[in-house]
């Protein structure tokens, strides 16, 4: 097998291409397949040979001749006023180049910038800072000690401010101003604001109807729930390197961005250089989940920086920034409803959320979606009848909003109805996984038009979860279950049957700044039958090197292990959106597949022409077109290439190109079932989780060996967030713990063991019928986990327990019923 | 700002000496003077385990060791793990069972690795687990992470055995 040669001989990468030439060059009957490495096979990454041998490039990893160090001096404060800034003592000190403050950044109008929702953004602390932690001003020096040094001797006189970190006392009339700059703007961005932390209120779903359904309804249940602020970590930091050619009037930016292409045409909007000098260049990225779409004020001032001294400037956040001022996730707190009938057939759902955003209104959500995607609240259920509102408001914390390995805010919506499920379930004691069959949208029903608008693509759920009850025995589970709770003993088991939306999306609903949602591939293929081609998205560990290839070899017969794959430099790739809220497979997959049938349809004209026949009488087979009923007349791809470089037919340029921007009709909806069982102890509060059995169905599957990588690291970012990570801040505003001494990120010790499982429901819109996967585990897992630790507590009426649940929080819940006697 | 001191140590088997201020940490020494990128910074704090290097047959962050505690050792990084043009059975592990994605925590995960199997050429899952519980990864949830290990004990044990 090709494939498994491949791991020896990565030190020689070469050679290795070479052997695999010759084989594609002459392939034998039979090996087709084999040979192209493509759609479905469990190919090795390409990207591997040089990240295990310390050869991958991450940002801080370039070196610039001449390059400075930023150093972000931050407040000390959730909420005051700025008196002054004495930058003398900084400004004096060895190797210090510069001291940037608002003052400086004022005449070029960038104190301020737009945010992606519609808000603005200071780069700098403009009189006032709103967060602890906000950005105050730069310190440019000769290398990181030095900037370090200098930082700590920039002298800033606050006057303290009152501070409010929660969003419902911060809609109260009385609540401290925190955003001086909007006084008297009572029109925001998605309508009338109608209070001074008061951001928008986006409502979707017939209210009217929805109120009559409730006031008519057999059974209601209502809880509220937050979904506490976290924080997706990645690995790597944010940062930049930023040089500015001072002779050829243009700028280079280095990036740990998962969108370049956006981030390149805001900076040449906000600098006003043209966007042909401006290069965006995001090398390979340390993780992003979601933490590496948004543009942060030190980007900005590290790019002024470099202008103004025309030389190259870093500035790389360290873990405390990060987890201090990087985009956190959710801060949703929610309030949902269910109406029914007596045998748990839901008739309605009503939705009520504040959404604290922080100090600006920073989530990075399609520019006419302030909530997201949350409208897919009604989940996997066919709810005839919803009604869903979010406020928006400012609070004195850390801006942002972003999707923390989901699409735009579908983990809140999942969770929310997840959850509710089992509230009604409880109610009404009915199984939960009983509950679930009764409310399943039907395989019969798709598409399915769900009552808050979404077009469900395709789905199969009740196979789904049938498929996982049965692998884990669950009426067995459930007996001893029974069994354990009559010892005294927690046992939880908890299911997520959850549905994502991912994939943003159709132009006609989705854009970014005014950009349509699209994304795109541009395809090579060269003399010799290899070929290159790039793309608007940007992989972060994905490994877009080795499935996008794969897609293009099952589309243009040329082997996997010779197609390359390159993103993330905007001077050569095609324009495109990027990579977050799973939409690399939906949109660049697809783009993928298209630009691949341009180049067969070409390829089909020069194969007719150079076996004399006419394209009708010739058939595709893999690799090479053959004439129908004479397999032993044909010409390969790799002898097609030859030819479109000396031998086309008369009238048809040469070479052997295609470009393909895709805008899809319609979002993918992946879905899955997951089920956990655990174990609490009583004494302790500590969480053992017994089993953790995920079935995932994205579609059509390129790389299996892949997709369950990505839902191994979903799970356990969802076990993250379920079981211990939280942002926390005091009264005043301090952020309490932003290291990963205090924020959790779990180790190898508490991760649990992952089961996987998959049925293939192919999206019918897709070109292979690919959905998207990296998301789902954490969408589903969070859910699942959250419920089996309140299924441990049902029989004591317990319906709800706040997230992150941790040994200490449980150990609450335990003493407080009295069951650690 | 102190005066730089003269540090010498072996790299990846390579003698290099270096000029470094006392407060000096290994990690950027290594990273921005020796040109050898491949341990990286996650942290600062001990936390994560991504600078991760072997020094005198120990397992070290690099980013809480100062470059002149260094003086006098053997260092080994990523960059030195494979020889001769033959990976190591850790890194053809790490390949070969899926333990990576974004391969920023990888280098220093492998090094740990390294010394892990140094010290107990057996371990099972659950020492493998505890034995890298200093290095985190994002990405992975660890399951192939602990594959890795278990195919680069069994290759290493293969070729300790005899015939």
């Amino acid at each position: 097998m090709i494939n498994d040669r491949a791991i020896v001989r990565l030190a020689d990468e070469s050679e290795f291409t070479a052997e695999v030439t010759k084989m594609a060059a002459t392939p034998a009957q039979g090996e087709v397949k084999d040979n192209l490495i493509g759609i479905g096979h469990a190919r090795k990454r390409k990207e591997d040979p040089r990240f295990i041998q310390g050869k991958g490039r991450y940002l801080d990893d370039i070196k610039l001749p001449g390059t400075l160090f930023g150093r972000l001096v931050r407040s000390p404060y959730g909420h005051a006023r700025v008196k002054s800034i004495n930058t003398r003592k900084a400004l004096a000190y060895p190797g210090v180049h510069a001291v940037i403050t608002a003052n400086d950044l004022k005449p070029l109008k960038l104190h301020w910038m737009p945010t992606l929702a519609g808000d603005v953004q200071a780069v700098l602390a403009d009189e006032k800072v709103c967060f602890h932690n906000q950005e105050v001003a730069m310190v440019i020096a000769d290398d990181r000690y030095i900037a370090a040094d200098a930082a700590e001797l920039v002298e800033v006189e606050y006057e303290e401010l009152p501070a409010v970190v929660d969003p419902h006392k911060a809609l109260a009339p009385d609540a401290p101003v925190i955003r001086d700059d909007l006084a008297g703007k009572t029109d925001g961005a998605h309508g009338k604001r109608t209070h001074h932390n008061h951001i928008f209120t986006w409502e979707v779903g017939d209210k009217q109807a929805t109120d009559r359904v409730f006031g008519e309804a057999e059974v209601t249940v209502k809880e509220s729930m937050t979904y506490q602020r976290v924080h997706a970590s990645p690995l790597e930091t944010s940062g930049c390197v930023a040089s500015f050619d001072k002779v050829k009037g243009e700028l280079t930016v280095y990036l740990t961005s998962q969108a370049p292409h956006v981030v390149r045409t805001v900076l040449a909007m906000l600098s006003g250089i043209p966007e042909s000098k401006v290069h965006v260049v995001s090398p390979d990225i340390g993780g992003g989940f979601g933490n590496k779409v948004p543009v942060y004020p030190g980007y900005v001032v590290a790019i002024v920086a470099s202008i103004v001294l025309g030389r190259p400037v870093k500035w790389v956040e360290d873990r405390i920034e990060n987890l201090s001022t990087g985009s956190f996730a959710r801060d949703y707190h929610m309030t949902g409803e269910l109406a029914a009938d007596k045998n748990g057939r839901i008739s309605a759902l009503r939705v009520h959320v504040i959404a604290d955003h922080g100090a600006f209104n920073a989530a990075a959500d399609p520019t006419k979606w302030p909530a997201g995607f949350f409208s897919i609240c009604t989940g996997s259920y066919d709810i005839p009848t919803a009604y869903a509102r979010v406020d928006g408001v400012y609070t004195n914390k850390a801006p942002g909003g972003i999707a923390y390995r989901c699409s735009f805010r579908v983990t809140e919506a999942s969770y929310l109805i997840e959850r509710m499920i089992d509230v009604l379930a409880q109610k009404l004691d009915i199984d939960k996984a009983e509950i679930r069959f009764r409310n399943f949208i039907k395989s019969g029903q798709f598409p399915y038009r769900s009552s808050l608008g979404w077009d469900y693509d395709s789905g199969n759920y009740s196979a789904a979860l049938k498929k996982v009850l049965d692998a884990v025995d669950y009426a067995g589970l459930r007996k001893e279950q029974a069994a354990a709770r009559a010892r005294g003993d927690l046992m939880g088991i908890g299911i997520a049957t959850f549905t994502e939306v991912v994939g943003a999306g159709p132009r006609k609903t989705c854009d970014i700044l005014g950009i349509s949602m699209f994304d795109s591939c541009e395809i090579r293929v060269h003399p010799t039958g290899a070929a290159i081609a790039r793309f608007g998205t940007k992989s972060q560990g994905q490994a877009h090197e080795t499935t996008y290839a794969q897609i293009l070899a099952t589309e243009i017969g040329i082997s996997s292990d010779l197609i390359q794959i390159e993103e993330g430099d905007t001077d050569t790739a095609p324009y495109g959106l990027g990579t977050y809220g799973s939409r690399s497979t939906p949109v660049g997959g697809a783009a993928a597949a298209l630009a691949g049938r341009k180049i067969r349809q070409k390829a089909k004209k020069i194969a007719a022409h150079l076996l004399e026949a006419s394209e009708d009488d010739l058939d595709w087979a893999g690799d090479r077109f053959q004439v129908k009923g004479v397999p032993d007349q044909f010409k390969t791809m790799t002898e097609i290439a030859w030819a479109a470089y000396n031998n086309t037919p008369d009238g048809m340029e040469a070479g052997l190109e295609a470009v393909e921007y895709y805008d899809p009709p319609n979002l993918t909806f992946p879905f899955g079932a997951y089920l956990c069982v655990l174990d609490i102890d009583r004494r302790t509060g500590e969480t053992k989780i017994r089993r953790f059995y995920a079935l995932d169905d994205c579609g059509t599957r390129i790389n299996p060996m892949i997709i369950e990588g990505q839902i191994h690291g979903g799970l356990t970012e969802a076990f993250a967030v379920a079981m211990g990570q939280e942002l926390i801040y005091d009264d005043n505003g301090n952020i309490q713990g932003a290291s990963f001494m205090d924020y959790f990120v779990p180790t190898a010790v508490e991760t649990p063991h992952w089961e996987t499982d998959y049925t293939v429901t192919p999206s019918p819109h897709h070109p292979i019928g690919a959905k998207g996967v990296a998301e789902s585990p954490h969408v589903g897992g969070v859910s699942a986990f959250s419920n089996a630790v309140i299924d441990a507590f049902a029989h004591h009426g317990v319906t709800h327990l706040s997230m992150p649940h941790t040994p200490w929080r449980l150990w609450q819940t335990i003493h407080g019923l009295g069951l650690d006697k | 700002m102190a005066d730089k001191k003269k540090i010498h140590f072996t790299l990846n088997g390579r003698p290099v000496d270096v000029l470094a201020e006392p407060r000096e940490l290994l990690i950027h020494v290594l990273r921005e003077q020796l040109g050898e990128t491949g341990s990286h910074i996650g942290c600062e704090t001990s936390h994560c385990g991504a600078c991760t290097v072997d020094l005198d047959g120990e397992s070290v962050k690099s980013c809480t060791v100062l470059a002149v505690q260094a003086d006098g050792a053997e260092i080994l990084t990523v960059e030195g793990l494979a020889k001769n043009g033959q990976l190591h059975p850790v890194q053809e592990g790490f390949m070969q069972e899926h333990a990576l994605q974004c391969g920023f925590c990888t280098p220093g995960i492998m090094m740990r690795a390294y010394r892990l199997l140094a010290e107990n050429p057996n371990p099972s899952e659950s020492e493998i687990r505890v034995g890298l519980s200093g290095n985190l990864c994002r990405c992975t949830g660890y399951q192939n992470i602990v594959k890795a290990v278990q195919y680069a004990a069994a290759k290493l044990g293969a070729s300790r055995s005899p015939g």
